[in-house]
């Protein structure tokens, strides 16, 4: 080409992996998590107004797990726009490898005295069956946190990707997926605990459970947990491996004729996704203390998505901050009007799609452009 | 074997090669077909033929979308192709990127590669780009990041996840942005180009893929004459370095980029030669007019 190429011509640097702002806030919150919340609730007495109630510390360790699943679900909706209503399955999963560790905890404490959990001998099982042969020991059972959701969304995933399956197509077949799963958990005879599941927790890592510290611990663990996969999305998003999750979501057919295969990256992604929701929920398990088969039923799937889009898909923060906003309003809701609680959560699903198509997170970025463009006008 | 067949073999062979000898023949006088190593992904263009389609059916439901199609393209030319609207002008686009498969025919890349065997974006990867005919850019993302993106370069995974742009890539990607004059635009967000800004985007993609075969599917619709008249440039310099084929109903951009119109009706080849030749075809005239 003859076009003479200008050597001044600037093009643009690789974003930074947080801007300076972003790492003053990042260490703040890691402060907060760390040192500030155990401090007010481990050693502020309890009548103090600085003190951190253990109610305060559960609601917001539960509320902490929710929000990595809406950063999870972030990464596959608003980065890639593929909708995925099977979420609460690769929580749950998570949560049922997390519980099978915590119920071997309990030893012969349970009220058979037993060696095997008490739903076990309930049903005249004399010995633990196949799948629960790596529940001993922790080190497996923290592999297996990762790898079972990652195993079953990377399989499912393939074939879901590789026939092109997309929009309401996949979104669907995730709720089935879910579903079903949920049905084959209730059912006693799959080794789950039916109904019921698992509860009763009374160790982990053979130091008791429901005490203060350990509740503290498995906070900060959380805290720390969900800002490590904060900086994990961003890196990834910000990569070029994430710019081609923005365009399959864009235009996946100029994606391919460019010369990418989208079905790698749409099960990396994927994959990735189900594995940080896992996470989530083998952390959340030991703190509420139960996990049972209606964590996989449809509406704790489909909130999740509500929590990514009130808060702001397509944005890191914004998921994590609708996680804290529906499930605040829900905790204060169902305890002050239990009855409105599903109305108002529908009230919120149908006002962020009419009026808030960003979520809160686009909201304020709007009031702000808005604010610096009137004081423009007003110099 | 009597005396009499081996001479008229040998006149035979005689006659197939003094051509070669000559230089007559289209790959310059060089005995393409033998003993070459053909090596995979690498386009063979000796037999002076990019791009080659024999008798190609696709039907949808029972409509004959393209019906015996035979075409041709050879290294470096600019073909433009015309026909009235439902003459399978896309459909053919389809087939050679991979998005349709044909119910029968061949179509090869060079003379080795099978492009029936390959999806889409394995044809892409081989050097085939296309510009759809609504402009489709990645909107959310900046003029910049939509050239990085379809950079040739190593397109899986972990590449992508550890890439960085270095400076013989940065200094194709400035060069590219003069090309398509979005040098002033580099941050802006592509979905708030003009639709010829985005037009050229798109064509600046494609170069950035660095093709053999350009497939354009109505480049100019929606440009002022001035971006038609600086796309005629554009194009007329990529002729000879890379294989263009063009659709386009823009009778005076055909008249300023052409040498051979192609064109095509009811799914297969009508006429072909130059404007004027297929202007005065009786032919052309009547698909066009109707009778």
């Amino acid at each position: 080409m003859t076009t003479p190429t200008s050597p001044n011509l600037q093009l643009p640097a690789p974003p930074p992996l947080l801007t300076r702002g972003g790492w003053s806030a990042f260490i703040v919150a890691l402060i907060v998590v760390c040192a500030v919340a155990p401090v007010l609730n481990l050693w502020v007495p309890a009548g103090s107004l600085f003190h951190l109630s253990d109610y305060a510390v559960a609601l917001l360790g539960k509320i902490m797990c929710y929000a990595i699943c809406a950063l999870a679900m972030d990464l596959i909706w608003g980065y890639t726009g593929i909708l995925s209503l099977g979420h609460g399955l690769f929580f749950a999963l998570g949560g049922y490898v997390m519980g099978m560790y915590l119920m071997r905890q309990i030893g012969r404490d349970g009220n058979y005295q037993s060696d095997l959990p008490d739903f076990m001998v309930f049903l005249d099982w004399k010995e633990l069956p196949w799948h629960w042969a790596l529940s001993d020991s922790f080190v497996a059972t923290l592999v297996l946190i990762v790898a079972v959701p990652g195993v079953i969304a990377f399989v499912f995933g393939y074939f879901a990707f590789r026939s092109r399956i997309k929009g309401v197509y996949f979104s669907i077949i995730t709720q089935a997926m879910t579903y079903a799963a949920m049905l084959l958990f209730f059912r006693n005879e799959t080794g789950f605990g039916g109904n019921n599941g698992f509860t009763d927790f009374k160790r982990i890592l053979g130091m008791p459970i429901a005490t203060p510290t350990m509740r503290m611990l498995l906070f900060v663990l959380t805290g720390v947990t969900l800002l490590g996969f904060f900086l994990l999305a961003r890196w990834l998003v910000r990569s070029k491996f994430g710019r081609v999750l923005q365009a399959v979501r864009d235009a996946e057919s100029r994606v391919m004729f460019s010369g990418y295969s989208p079905l790698p990256y749409k099960l990396t992604i994927w994959t990735i996704s189900a594995m940080m929701c896992g996470v989530a929920g083998a952390l959340y398990v030991p703190q509420v203390g139960i996990i049972n088969p209606g964590e996989m039923s449809a509406a704790n799937s489909i909130e999740i998505a509500v929590w990514a889009a009130v808060g702001g898909r397509s944005t890191l923060i914004g998921p994590i901050v609708g996680a804290f906003i529906v499930n605040g309003a829900k905790s204060w809701l169902t305890v002050t009007a239990p009855e409105f609680w599903l109305y108002f959560l529908g009230a919120l699903f149908i006002a962020v799609t009419l009026f808030l198509p960003d979520g809160v997170v686009g909201l304020v970025k709007k009031l702000k452009a808005k604010l610096t463009t009137t004081k423009g006008a007003a110099q | 074997m009597t005396p009499d067949l081996m001479e008229e073999g040998a006149r035979r062979l005689q006659k197939t090669l003094a051509p070669a000898a000559l230089g007559q023949t289209e790959s310059g006088g060089r005995a393409a077909g033998f003993s070459r190593v053909a090596v995979p992904g690498e386009v063979d263009v000796t037999h002076g033929r990019i791009l080659y389609l024999e008798d190609v059916h696709v039907s949808f439901d029972g409509f004959k979308a393209i019906n015996g199609l035979s075409l041709d393209i050879a290294p470096g030319e600019l073909r433009c192709i015309i026909g009235p609207n439902g003459a399978g002008k896309t459909t053919m686009m389809d087939i050679i990127t991979g998005k349709t498969r044909p119910d029968k025919g061949t179509v090869f890349f060079g003379s080795t590669i099978d492009l029936l065997r390959h999806n889409e974006p394995e044809i892409a990867s081989l050097g085939i780009g296309r510009k759809f005919q609504k402009p489709t850019v990645f909107e959310q993302l900046s003029v910049f990041e939509n050239l990085e993106l379809a950079l040739k370069t190593h397109k899986g995974v972990k590449s992508s996840m550890f890439f960085r742009l270095d400076s013989a890539q940065s200094d194709r990607l400035a060069e590219i942005l003069h090309t398509i004059h979005l040098a002033g635009s580099v941050t802006r967000q592509s979905g708030n180009l003009s639709h010829g800004q985005k037009q050229w985007l798109e064509i600046g993609m494609l170069l950035m893929q660095d093709p053999k075969l350009l497939l354009l599917d109505e480049p100019v619709a929606g440009m002022t004459d001035e971006e038609t008249a600086r796309t005629a440039e554009l194009f007329l310099t990529l002729k000879g370095k890379h294989s263009l084929m063009v659709v386009e109903h823009d009778m005076g951009f055909i008249r300023t980029i052409s040498e051979k119109v192609t064109v095509l009706c009811d799914g297969s080849v009508l006429a072909e030669g130059t404007l004027d030749q297929v202007q005065a075809d009786e032919r052309v005239i009547e698909v066009y007019l109707g009778r």
